[in-house]
C-alpha cells in the first residue's frame, strides 16, 4: 500500500480533532477510577485504581432505579412516537384528502415553535389530571406523533412504489393491512432512526424530569445525577469521583447504542438536511 | 363503485390516519398556546385561579433587569456558538471528504459525543473546565497560555457553554459531509480548468452547492442555541446558585423556567416564552430573507 501523501496532512488534522471529540470521553472513564485526591492528575491509566467510586454511586442514589426509570421512559417514548408518526406519515404521503396540504403546512409549522410557549398550559394539564410526579408526562405526548419524525417518515413512504399499494389494493388489502403489510416493513431502517432519535432524546432529557418528577425514586438518569451534583454543591463537600463515576453510568448505555446503531444514526442524521 | 364513493373513502381514510396528530396538536399544541397567550395577560401563581392584569406581564419583562440580561446572554452565546459551530463543522467536513474511506471512521468519532447527555457532558466539563486543575488549563499551559478561570469568572461563562456545545458540533459535521459528497465532481475538474485556485473553487462552487444544508443548519443551531436549557442549568443553577456569579450565565430558558417552576409566576412566564417565541421568529423570518437571496438549491421544483 502506497502512503498517500497528498492526504497525509489531512489526517494529521482529523486524528488532533478526533482527540478533541473523543479524549473528553476516555479523560472521563479513567477519572471515575480514581479516588478523588488524583481526579485531576492527567494519567490515562490511575496510579491508584478505586473502582469502589462505582460501589459508592448506588450508595448516594437509588442509581439502579434511575437507570430502569431511563430505560423504561426512553422505550416507552420511543416505541409510542415511532409508531404514532408512521401512521400519520403514511396518512399524509398516500392519501389525498382533503385539507392534506394546508394540514402538512400546520405540520411543518410547529417544528418553529419553542417548546416554552406550551410549556406551562402542558403541565397544568397534567396537575389536573393528578399525573404530576409519575413518568406518564415523559412519554405519554408521543402517543400523538412529532412533527419532525412525521416529515422524515413521510419522505420515506413516498420513496416506495405506489403500484406497491394498488396491487395489495386489488387483492383486496384493507388501508391498515396496506400500512402494517406493506409500508411498514418497508421502511424498517427509517423506523429505527426515528427509535433511536427519540430514545436518545428521551435519555438526555433534564428539562421535562426537572418540571414533572419530585420522588427521587422516579427520576430519570439525567435527573439523578443533577441531583447528586445539586447534593454536592449543597452540603459543599464535592464527591466528584461519584459524579464523575455517575456520569459515566449515564453515558456508556448510549454508546452502546452507538456503537450498534451507528450506521443507521449516522446515514439518518446525514439524511435529515437533504430531505428539506 | 362510483368515483364519488371512492373520493369519500380516501378521504375518510387520510384522516383517519392522519387522527393521532390531529387530536395531539388540537390538546397539546394549539389548545396549549391559547391557554399560554391567555395566561400572559394574567396573574397566576398557581393557588388562586388567574387574574387578569392587561399587559402589566409584558410590561415587566421591559423593566425586569435579569429578562434582558438573559436575554444577552442568549445572543452573545448563540452569536459565539453558531458562527463558529458553522465554520468548524465545515473545514471538518472539507477535511473529511478528502481522506476518502477513513471519512467514516472520523465521521463516528466526531459524533460520538452526540450521544452524551448533556447533563454528563456539564458535569464533566466543570471539571475539565477548572481554572486551577482542568485539563484544558493545563493543555494551554503547555503553550505558555494562562487559562482563565472558566467556571467562576463572569467573563468566561459564556464561552464555556459554547465550548460545551460545540464538543457537541458533530451532527453538523454529518450533515455538512453528505452534502459534499453530493456537489458533482465535474464543476471542480471544469473550476480547474479555467485556473480557479482552492479558494475560489471553496467560495465558487463548495459554498454555493451546499448553501441549502449551511442554510438549514444555521437555522436549527439558532433556534436550538436561543433555547439552550440543560447546559446552563446543570452547570451553573439548581437549588446551590450563588446569585452573584450567576448573572453572566443565566441564559433566556433557565430563567423563564425558575420564573414558571420555582418562582411559580405562570403568567409572567407566559408572557416571556411569547416573548421569546416572537424573536425566534424574527431571527427566523430575517435568516430566510438572507436566506433566498443566496441559498441553491439542486432539484429546485
Amino acid at each position: 500500500m502506497t502512503i498517500p501523501w497528498r492526504r497525509l496532512p489531512f489526517l494529521v488534522a482529523l486524528v488532533a480533532a478526533t482527540f478533541l471529540f473523543v479524549y473528553p470521553l476516555v479523560w472521563l472513564i479513567s477519572a471515575s477510577l480514581k479516588p478523588r485526591s488524583q481526579v485531576f492528575d492527567n494519567r490515562l491509566i490511575p496510579a491508584v485504581f478505586q473502582p469502589q467510586n462505582y460501589v459508592r454511586v448506588w450508595d448516594a442514589g437509588p442509581v439502579m432505579r434511575w437507570l430502569v426509570n431511563s430505560l423504561t421512559v426512553g422505550f416507552m417514548a420511543a416505541a409510542t412516537v415511532t409508531l404514532s408518526s408512521a401512521l400519520v406519515a403514511f396518512g399524509f404521503a398516500y392519501f389525498r384528502f382533503r385539507g392534506r396540504n394546508l394540514l402538512f403546512g400546520i405540520v411543518l409549522s410547529t417544528m418553529m415553535l419553542p417548546g416554552a410557549v406550551t410549556m406551562i398550559p402542558v403541565y397544568l394539564i397534567w396537575n389536573r389530571l393528578g399525573l404530576i410526579d409519575t413518568q406518564i408526562p415523559l412519554w405519554a405526548q408521543n402517543l400523538f406523533g412529532s412533527a419532525f419524525y412525521i416529515f422524515l417518515l413521510r419522505q420515506f413512504f413516498l420513496g416506495i412504489p405506489r403500484e406497491l399499494f394498488e396491487a395489495a389494493r386489488v387483492d383486496g388489502c384493507g388501508y391498515l393491512s396496506m400500512f402494517r403489510r406493506i409500508a411498514f416493513p418497508l421502511c424498517k431502517p427509517a423506523l429505527v432512526i426515528v427509535f433511536v432519535f427519540e430514545f436518545k432524546a428521551s435519555w438526555s432529557d433534564l428539562m421535562k424530569p426537572l418540571i414533572y418528577l419530585q420522588t427521587p425514586e422516579y427520576f430519570t438518569m439525567p435527573r439523578g445525577l443533577k441531583q447528586l451534583i445539586d447534593a454536592f454543591a449543597l452540603s459543599g463537600h464535592y464527591e466528584w469521583e461519584i459524579a464523575i463515576a455517575a456520569s459515566v453510568i449515564a453515558v456508556v448505555p448510549m454508546i452502546v447504542l452507538f456503537a450498534f446503531g451507528q450506521r443507521y444514526i449516522l446515514d439518518g442524521v446525514a439524511t435529515t438536511a437533504q430531505k428539506g | 363503485m362510483p368515483r364519488s364513493e371512492l373520493v369519500r373513502r380516501e378521504n375518510r381514510a387520510g384522516w383517519f390516519f392522519v387522527l393521532p396528530w390531529v387530536a395531539g396538536f388540537l390538546i397539546f399544541t394549539a389548545g396549549p398556546m391559547i391557554a399560554s397567550l391567555v395566561l400572559s395577560f394574567t396573574d397566576y401563581q398557581m393557588i388562586r385561579s388567574p387574574r387578569p392584569v392587561g399587559f402589566d406581564n409584558y410590561r415587566a419583562l421591559f423593566d425586569d433587569p435579569r429578562v434582558l440580561k438573559s436575554l444577552s446572554n442568549t445572543f452573545v452565546y448563540a452569536a459565539m456558538f453558531v458562527p463558529l459551530g458553522t465554520v468548524a463543522a465545515l473545514g471538518l467536513a472539507l477535511m473529511l471528504q478528502r481522506v476518502g474511506r477513513a471519512s467514516g471512521f472520523f465521521r463516528t468519532a466526531f459524533y460520538l459525543p452526540e450521544m452524551t447527555p448533556a447533563v454528563a457532558a456539564g458535569a464533566m466539563f466543570l471539571l475539565l473546565l477548572n481554572g486551577q486543575q482542568g485539563l484544558v488549563n493545563k493543555v494551554l499551559g503547555w503553550f505558555g497560555i494562562n487559562g482563565p478561570n472558566w467556571t467562576t469568572d463572569p467573563n468566561w461563562l459564556k464561552p464555556s457553554l459554547a465550548i460545551v456545545s460545540l464538543w457537541t458540533l458533530g451532527g453538523t459535521v454529518v450533515i455538512y459531509l453528505a452534502a459534499l459528497n453530493g456537489v458533482p465532481r465535474q464543476l471542480y475538474e471544469a473550476a480547474e480548468l479555467d485556473g480557479a485556485g482552492p479558494v475560489t473553487r471553496l467560495f465558487r462552487i463548495t459554498v454555493p452547492m451546499i448553501s441549502g444544508a449551511l442554510f438549514f443548519t444555521v437555522i436549527t443551531n439558532t433556534i436550538a442555541a436561543m433555547q439552550m436549557f440543560d447546559q446552563a442549568y446543570t452547570m451553573f443553577y439548581g437549588p446551590q446558585q450563588k446569585a452573584a456569579a450567576s448573572e453572566e450565565s443565566l441564559v433566556y430558558m433557565v430563567y423563564l423556567f425558575q420564573n414558571a417552576f420555582q418562582f411559580f409566576k405562570m403568567g409572567f412566564a407566559s408572557a416571556m416564552a411569547w416573548l421569546l417565541f416572537v424573536i425566534i421568529l424574527g431571527i427566523t423570518f430575517v435568516q430566510v430573507r438572507i436566506g433566498n437571496r443566496y441559498v441553491y438549491y439542486h432539484g429546485e421544483r
